[in-house]
């Protein structure tokens, strides 16, 4: 729908925009991680383009590439009609260097979604005015949506009741093992990685439906 | 007028006659607890959708005295944990439960409540108990406001008979199980759905 976007970006652009592509009506444009901000400003700013609504920001992690930690951003035009999505790369294998320009002087919505992107994957955004955890808390150590975070490692705020305190058993018997009777086994990743597998008071639970009783 | 049935002798008093009667002051005292559970209504989740449910007049809570919320633990005697709890809301959780007064019960509404549900990760407290006492466990994903009902009942025998043992409330019989083999009689308002091949695949109330 707005593959102007995606040729407007490469005139003026050029060798900054890595890679576009267009399927079922979404375009997506790959862009250098240097360029990021200029990016924004112009998709912004541009009188054809005007992507006046920065709509979500997330952090995709491909352990097995380098760059590693894939940022995705959507935007909306609310006066020409029209969406984009914009991508960049960033961080080593170890992280290192998983840095980007913060967009929050383009669009102020982005605040939120920056420190969400800073939280869960861990990406440092330079010249957001207050960057902090948004969804964990302060104590938490690490980065949840990392796939090299371990599936079952949980960090208690109130230590656990024991059972003698409790003076019952805290399990539950549950029809479920330890992956939930699921069939595609949710932890393979850590464990063919040689990470442990550092459950902390992760019990046997029994599935729920989610409205579905 | 007295009349004696099985060693207890039951006494009907006329209009002019007065009279008393003994208990224990326990039994009194439980006797007035149960029947007057002022709620402190913990909802983070989906599940408060049913809370409202059963609060409402179609359910109606105010059966069982239980009517009146208190959004301060201090006046709350029982506190319904109602949805997921998660790691960052726990130290707020075991505040409240600290700031009831005694006597005070728990009940865990849902799932995620009882043991975590489905969110087996390392956002969420696998279960209320982990952190607090419980007293009863409803299960179900939201429970049905019948299973809610049936953990109040199931709260206030405990609390007669001042039973602190953690309970899970069991499911009733299923009445398509249970007419499941003959067909149900001429009074039944349970209707049995069959497939060609017989066996039930569905029953509900008609
Ligand atoms: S048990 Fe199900 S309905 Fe209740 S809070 Fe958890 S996910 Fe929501």
């Amino acid at each position: 729908m707005s593959e102007i976007a995606l040729s407007r970006l490469k005139e003026t652009f050029g060798e900054a925009i890595l890679e576009t592509h267009s399927y079922l009506g979404d375009d997506t444009a790959v862009v250098a991680p240097e360029q990021w901000r200029n990016v924004c400003r112009f998709l912004r700013e541009d009188s054809v383009l005007q992507f006046d609504m920065f709509i979500d920001l997330c952090g995709v992690d491909y352990p097995d590439r380098e760059p590693r930690m894939e940022v995705v951003a959507h935007l909306v035009s609310t006066t020409k009609n029209h969406r984009v999505r914009i991508k960049t790369r960033v961080g080593d294998s170890e992280m290192d260097g998983a840095e980007l320009d913060s967009v929050t002087s383009i669009w102020p919505g982005a605040d939120w979604l920056e420190r969400e992107v800073y939280d869960m994957s861990g990406v440092t955004f330079r010249g957001h005015p207050d960057l902090r955890r948004i969804l964990m808390y302060p104590e938490f150590v690490g980065h949840p949506l990392r796939k090299d975070y371990p599936a079952q490692k949980t960090q208690p705020l109130v230590p656990y009741r024991t059972e003698e305190e409790a003076g019952l058993p805290l399990e539950k018997l549950a029809p479920f093992r330890e992956d939930e009777g699921m069939s595609f086994g949710r932890k393979d990743w850590t464990r063919s990685h040689g990470e442990p597998v550092t459950g902390d008071g992760v019990g046997l639970r029994s599935g729920g439906s989610h409205g579905a009783d | 007028m007295s009349e004696t049935t099985g060693g207890h002798r039951t006494v009907t008093l006329d209009g002019n006659e007065a009279g008393f009667a003994t208990t224990k002051l326990d039994a009194l005292l439980n006797w007035a607890r149960k029947n007057s559970l002022f709620q402190y209504p913990f909802a983070t989740a989906c599940c408060g959708m049913e809370f409202f449910s059963v609060a409402g007049p179609k359910y109606d809570i105010a059966r069982f005295g239980a009517e009146a919320p208190r959004f301060s633990p201090r006046q709350a005697d029982l506190l319904w944990v109602v949805g997921t709890i998660s790691q960052r809301q726990a130290p707020v959780l075991r505040r409240i439960y600290e700031q009831m007064m005694e006597p005070k019960w728990v009940m865990a509404f849902g799932t995620c409540a009882s043991c975590g549900g489905f969110y087996d990760n390392y956002t969420t407290v696998p279960g209320i108990d982990k952190i607090i006492p419980c007293d009863v466990y409803i299960p179900g994903c939201p429970p049905r406001p019948e299973a809610v009902l049936d953990g109040l009942m199931l709260l206030q025998a405990k609390i007669t008979h001042g039973n602190r043992t953690p309970e899970i409330v069991k499911p009733r019989e299923d009445p398509a199980q249970k007419y499941g083999n003959g067909s149900p009689s001429q009074n039944s308002n349970v209707t049995v759905r069959r497939s060609k091949g017989g066996e039930i695949i569905g029953g509900g109330h008609s």
